[in-house]
């Protein structure tokens, strides 16, 4: 037995270190010291999830850093990463401010992975009316409020002008209201070659835009309170429908092959390159397809409405949030005020209009959670661009801002997105139909719900 | 054993060292203390960075576990929970099959590549050199590249398939060729296990082929009769670390179907065990019910190398056996 003595100690010692590195990080700070308005923040400040390499996010970095130079910034460049936000938290290593996706926020609250900023907002005076409802909504969860709102993405149809006229079709023609009209409309657009598709017609976006149709169609797919509602008839048929859409384009594996060869961001598009007819898209894609029109690209653009006309949109966009153990959650909190507020916005959209200029392009508009900020920005930055598909584009995104819904915050968030996809995939690729995939996805998602819950 | 020990003079006979009181010589202990040393690094390393989370993770499966609070204690819980999750047994037939379809392809493929260069004479290094590149590739590139290599209209995999007269399929979307395309991008990352075939060919003893040749055998008779069975050992090692390391596939199915390129396939078909579990850890906050899965997965391995062990070593020739 002797002889396992220093072996024991080793495995005791590694255990040791070993468990406290995975379940370490237990204290629960939250707001510490003085986050008044009128404090001044010092110290370090890590960033993590935030880019930050456009002139959009760069003058805002600046305009924060000008505002409190006392403060050292530290981004962690790249995208938001859930494992390594996850282990940086409960290492005890936690940033201090992390720019998320909102649709995230639910569910991280409920696991206590992020403060209530409610003292942050109280003490600061951040004004919560000026950013749009929809986007606060989304970062609420049980009338605490987790997050700052900050980009906005919405959605519209964008299409390729000149598919429209080879195939004999009116702009008009593109509508999501009457869904036996616009099958017919995408088969006149869908081009076929060797058996192949060659152009889409008409891409309803799936298996990611399933809300969209969901709600086109009137489902709810996350109650009030966080619950699924992923197998509401109205769900279960748009779905189906949407699949149908597919089906008469060449079918689920053919139209994401061909889909997958789009070049989406680069000049060579699938618009410019006659690959695609129509797509909803978001906002931003605008901004991507300027570059294009020296390829050719006639845009147009028509609003993505419910079937009673009305124009909607799902909800996308970011929001700045404080992790469970944030070190400096002053500087924190005056961060995620000063990146949104009015102000910055309007010092980011001159940044762009420099941009703008120095391309000898146009502005597209700025999309924000800030209403009042948009609005402004509107009033004094666009213009009419001289192109009319462009501005007709715009305009369908500036007037479905308020309109726009997202899928309500839930605990289970996550384990609900997942599901759903897994439903939207599994119908699309025919290993099951809409109403058993969306049954299962109700029932794995309403039990990951029960159980967040409870806990 | 016996209680004494000599130490071996170079300029007088045996002197006769008196044992220590557990009938070990100072050079004895010496020695082990010089073998600790050693090793120390590596026995370090693997206390601390594997042995150490791995009990960590036994411990964790039997709690509920969201990284953020504490663990809390439930038992048999997440292991009667995996039972009852239709996914984990769908992500563990995935990774099966795909497991099925690698393994022995991967065994011929190399062994394929390996015979090539024992053929090239000079050139061997350079393609060697080839063929072990890809293994550096880091896999989340390597499966970005073969994304588009394997694209059903555009993909070069399809187009070198058109020049003969197919039709190749839609590897990455078809649901039915999700894990064959995945079998395929593991291909690339052969050039560890053809470097092992090369030197068991090499050692091989050239008599055998000629006393087989002078019997008048012909060369698959040689292949069959002599190379397998000489090679056996690789062979059997190969699949055997094969087995594991598809078993634990990871890499290249999230990239290619779970990653942030947007080209998610959209079918559980391309659900291997080791993305689940990623997802249980990482999207879905339960870190128990991961370490459950992760402890699932080590039994299953353990299983299969068992009976590996049991079947091939009735096949295996080893060299150093008597």
């Amino acid at each position: 037995m002797k002889h396992l003595r220093l072996p024991v100690v080793l495995a005791a010692s590694a255990l040791a270190l070993t468990s406290c590195a995975g379940v370490g990080g237990k204290e629960d700070s939250g707001g510490s010291g003085d986050t008044s308005a009128e404090s001044t923040p010092s110290g370090t400040l890590n960033v993590m999830g935030f880019s930050g390499e456009d002139e959009v996010a760069q003058s805002r970095i600046s305009a924060f850093k000008a505002a409190y130079p006392g403060v050292t910034v530290k981004n962690n460049k790249g995208d938001f990463d859930a494992q390594q936000f996850l282990t940086a938290v409960s290492s005890g290593n936690a940033p201090d401010v992390v720019y998320m996706a909102r649709n995230l926020i639910g569910t991280y609250a409920a696991k206590g992975a992020i403060q209530p900023l409610d003292d942050c907002i109280k003490n600061n005076g951040i004004d919560t009316g000026q950013y749009r409802e929809a986007a606060m909504n989304e970062v609420k969860l049980k009338d605490k409020t987790y997050g700052i709102p900050e980009f906005y993405t919405v959605t519209a149809n964008l299409i390729n002008g000149k598919a429209l006229k080879s195939a004999g079709v009116q702009t008009a023609d593109i509508q999501t209201t009457d869904w036996d009209k616009l099958e017919q409309t995408a088969k006149k657009l869908y081009k076929v070659k060797n058996g192949r598709p060659a152009r889409i017609g008409y891409d309803p976006r799936m298996p990611d835009f399933f809300p969209l149709w969901a709600m086109n169609n009137g489902a709810e797919l996350v109650k009030p309170g966080g619950e699924p509602n992923l197998n509401d008839p109205k769900a279960v048929e748009a779905l189906s429908y949407a699949i149908k859409l597919v089906q008469v384009q060449g079918g689920w594996s053919n139209f994401k092959t061909f889909r997958d060869t789009f070049d989406i961001f680069g000049e060579k598009n699938q618009f410019t390159q006659d690959q695609l007819g129509v797509m909803p898209i978001e906002n931003w894609y605008v901004n991507v397809l300027r570059d294009s029109r020296k390829n050719g690209l006639e845009l147009a653009s028509t609003p993505f409405t419910d079937r009673q006309g009305q124009p909607i949109s799902t909800l996308g966009g970011s929001a700045w949030v404080v992790p469970k153990g944030a070190k400096n959650f002053d500087a924190a909190c005056k961060w995620a005020k000063t990146l949104t507020s009015v102000e910055t916005w309007h010092k980011a959209a001159e940044a762009r209009m420099q941009t703008v200029a120095k391309d000898k392009s146009f502005f597209t508009g700025l999309f924000t959670g800030n209403k009042t900020a948009d609005e402004e920005i509107k009033a004094k930055h666009l213009k009419p661009t001289g192109d009319a598909g462009f501005d007709q584009a715009i305009n369908n995104y500036y007037s479905v801002l308020d309109k726009a819904k997202s899928l309500n915050p839930s605990p289970a968030g996550a384990e609900i997105e997942a599901a759903w996809k897994n439903a939207v995939g599994k119908a699309l690729g025919g290993t099951a139909t809409p109403q058993a995939a969306l049954d299962q996805a109700q029932s794995e998602a309403k039990a990951a719900f029960d159980k967040a819950s409870q806990g | 054993m016996t209680a004494t020990a000599e130490r071996v003079g170079t300029d007088g006979p045996a002197e006769p060292v008196r044992p220590d009181r557990r009938g070990r010589s100072p050079l004895a202990r010496q020695e082990d203390r010089a073998g600790w040393a050693f090793v120390a690094p590596w026995v370090l390393g693997f206390l601390i960075f594997t042995a150490g989370p791995m009990i960590a993770s036994l411990v964790l499966s039997f709690t509920d576990y969201q990284m953020i609070q504490s663990p809390r204690a439930v038992g048999l819980e997440n292991y009667r929970e995996l039972f009852d999750d239709p996914r984990v047994l769908k992500s563990l037939s995935n990774t099966f099959v795909y497991a099925a379809m690698f393994v022995p392809l991967g065994t011929i493929f190399a062994l394929l590549l390996a015979m090539m260069l024992l053929q090239v004479g000079r050139a061997g290094g350079f393609f060697r050199t080839a063929f072990y590149l890809p293994e550096m590739t880091p896999a989340v590139a390597a499966a970005a590249m073969f994304l588009l290599l394997l694209n059903g209209q555009q993909g070069l995999v399809n187009k070198v398939l058109g020049w003969v007269g197919i039709n190749g399929p839609n590897w990455t979307t078809d649901p039915n060729w999700l894990k064959p395309s995945l079998a395929m991008v593991s291909l690339w990352t052969l050039g560890g296990t053809v470097v092992i075939y090369l030197a068991a060919l090499n050692s091989v003893p050239k008599q055998l082929y000629e006393a087989a040749e002078l019997d008048g055998a012909g060369p698959v008779t040689k292949f069959f009769r002599i190379t397998v069975p000489m090679i056996s050992g690789a062979l059997f090692f190969t699949v055997i670390t094969n087995t594991i390391a598809a078993m634990q596939m990871f890499d290249q199915a999230y990239t290619m179907f779970y990653g942030p390129q947007q080209k998610a396939s959209a079918s559980e078909e391309s659900l291997v065990y080791m993305v689940y579990l990623f997802q249980n850890a990482f999207q879905f906050f339960k870190m128990g019910f991961a370490s459950a899965m992760a402890w699932l997965l080590f039994v299953i391995i353990l299983a299969i190398t068992f009976l590996q062990f049991r079947i091939g070593n009735r096949y295996v020739y080893y060299h150093g056996e008597r």
